[in-house]
């Protein structure tokens, strides 16, 4: 199977500054892969080298086979790409958006009507397609955006960050829509710094942090490598000086993978929560050392973040912004 | 490059530059009357008796100002030509429409069409109420034609000047802060107001220098003199607009391509 698109040793700079380096990936069609990173790790470099509008500094990347800087044109024609909120003119209705693209794809007058009557009931935007896109929520945009994306009917729609500062409501929304377009047998290629969104959405997902790869792989596999669940043990304020004989004690457990201090406590890793918990709290008991609290979590993708990135990714999700 | 297909994408963004003016009434009213009704009628009218004939080599103070603000409307309409491309820079449209396989230029053309025809349409207006307080081309309709070449050569470079602000500057603070910088001075220091021998000896330096007032000497006595007088001035501005607008076309595409690639 031929992969939808092929990244070789890519990277960018501007001027002493390093957006992306040496990245290396490969992405099957007809799966949803994400890129998932904190603002500023080199996601939107990589997605906009990857529909032709920026030219990298070294390496290659071919879409469907065509080189992005060789044959722009081509990938151009084969590909959508819905760019992050507010690529909406507002003086401008939804239905002109779609006809104006259109026009940009050189869809014959009778196809566009048709394909952008399609794509107005497929985003439930029917009945707003002739107001004027400054009276639409952020959610309405968002379909209208999606909705553009999708007007060449390409191979593969790049989204970048899909659901920033969308509701909870409007965001399972875009989610469905994304998973229906996986059905129909497209790739998608999506920006995203929320952890949830990568883990729920994406079938194969790439770390990136500081422009460089840290880890690729399917939520699963990422969270099955970190090895063992994850185990916080806080203590009083008046505890903290045992902390460092707490750890000393806990690390001679066998069945301890990690131990890292955290704020008034310690995080263990550990393969057995069974064999593990009253191990740890005996060794707390014998040294006198009171605990606080305890919490108990199965390996999720934040750890799987800060494990291979050395830093947690501050990706929540913001109040709802209703524009 | 497909023929048929430029032109559907020139049409088409064309076609959305004057959707936005047409929903924008406010801003297209107000963008439209304001050079006649600032500059034409009220300043017109206020120095109308105050300036002197002898010096101005006009009939009255309207009659001299009516080329002056022909040409200061296409100061601003082409330094301002730049800013809808800004927004689409800042807010991703432009991206957008650079990631369909449309031809890198059929943008840039179609924001060309859109002011040219603007200020086209601004000159006749300006013209036309210029007529009403009494200043009669002397060339006439042959005279105005002129005028709109002249206008929309000048037009040209100076529109090429606010892409390359639009496409090079950090935000649309700095665009406006330069273009606010550009104008005024443009047009202080030209023959737009007052003739070259009126001003003090160094402001005159500069003002010979401006480019903006050769193309008003060149606009004037096609106003108020006749071709006879016309025709050298004409002459001499076409060609210092074929070198601003090659200087500026460089320049745009320069700074086009270094934000575009």
């Amino acid at each position: 199977m031929n992969p939808a698109i092929e990244v070789k040793n890519l990277g960018k700079t501007y001027g002493s500054v390093t957006a992306i380096d040496d990245l290396s990936l490969t992405i099957n069609p007809g799966e949803i892969f994400g890129l998932l990173g904190p603002n500023g790790a080199g996601k939107s470099t990589t997605l906009r080298i990857l529909i032709t509008v920026l030219k990298p500094t070294t390496g290659t990347a071919t879409v469907l086979g065509h080189d992005v800087v060789e044959e722009p044109d081509t990938v151009r024609s084969l590909i959508g790409y819905v760019p992050q909120e507010r690529a909406i003119d507002r003086f401008l209705t939804g239905r002109e958006h779609l006809q104006l693209l259109g026009d940009l794809y050189h869809l014959p007058k009778a196809q566009a009507t048709q394909r952008i009557q399609e794509l107005l009931k497929l985003v439930d935007l029917e009945e707003h397609a002739d107001r004027t896109a400054k009276t639409y929520s952020g959610g309405m945009k968002r379909k209208l955006d999606i909705a553009c994306g999708l007007l060449p009917n390409p191979k593969i729609v790049f989204l970048d960050e899909p659901t920033l500062g969308l509701d909870v409501h409007s965001r399972l929304r875009i989610w469905d829509h994304i998973r229906q377009l996986r059905k129909q047998g497209i790739t998608i290629v999506m920006t995203t710094n929320y952890l949830e969104e990568a883990d729920q959405l994406c079938d194969r997902l790439a770390i990136i942090d500081q422009g460089k790869i840290k880890v690729i792989g399917t939520p699963k596999e990422l969270k099955a490598g970190l090895g063992g669940d994850s185990l916080s043990l806080t203590v009083k304020e008046s505890q903290l000086d045992k902390l460092d004989r707490l750890s000393e004690g806990v690390k001679t457990l066998s069945f301890v993978r990690n131990i890292r201090t955290i704020d008034n406590g310690l995080n263990i890793r550990v393969e057995s929560l069974e064999k593990s918990l009253p191990a740890v709290l005996e060794v707390a008991n014998r040294i006198e050392c009171q605990v606080d609290g305890i919490e108990y979590h199965r390996p999720r993708l934040d750890d799987v973040f800060v494990s291979f990135t050395g830093h947690a990714l501050k990706g929540e999700y913001p109040d709802p912004v209703e524009e | 490059m497909n023929f048929p297909h430029y032109k559907q994408e020139v049409l088409a963004l064309t076609l959305r530059w004057i959707r936005r003016l047409s929903r924008e009434k406010f801003s297209m009213l107000f963008t439209l009357i304001q050079p006649m009704l600032f500059w034409l009628i009220f300043f017109g009218s206020l120095f109308q008796r105050t300036a002197d004939i002898e010096v101005l080599q006009a009939p009255n103070y309207m009659s001299f100002l009516a080329g002056g603000v022909v040409v200061m409307t296409v100061l601003n309409n082409g330094l301002a030509g730049g800013v809808d491309l800004l927004f689409d820079k800042e807010n991703g449209f432009l991206e957008r429409m650079m990631s369909t396989p449309i031809h890198r230029t059929s943008i840039i053309l179609s924001r060309y069409l859109f002011v040219m025809t603007i200020t086209g349409m601004q000159i006749l207006v300006i013209l036309g109420i210029a007529f009403l307080f009494g200043v009669h081309p002397v060339t006439g309709l042959l005279g105005i034609a002129v005028i709109l070449v002249i206008g929309m050569l000048f037009g040209i470079g100076l529109t090429a000047i606010s892409l390359a602000m639009a496409f090079s500057v950090k935000s649309h603070g700095d665009f406006f802060s330069m273009l606010g910088f550009l104008s005024l001075p443009m047009i202080f220091l030209s023959s737009a107001l007052v003739p070259l021998s009126a001003m003090p000896g160094w402001m005159q330096a500069l003002a010979f220098l401006n480019p903006m007032t050769w193309v008003i000497d060149a606009v004037r006595p096609l106003i108020i003199t006749g071709w006879e007088a016309a025709i050298p001035q004409v002459a001499i501005a076409l060609v210092i607009l074929a070198i601003f607008d090659a200087i500026c076309l460089y320049g745009g595409a320069k700074a086009f391509e270094k934000a575009i690639g």
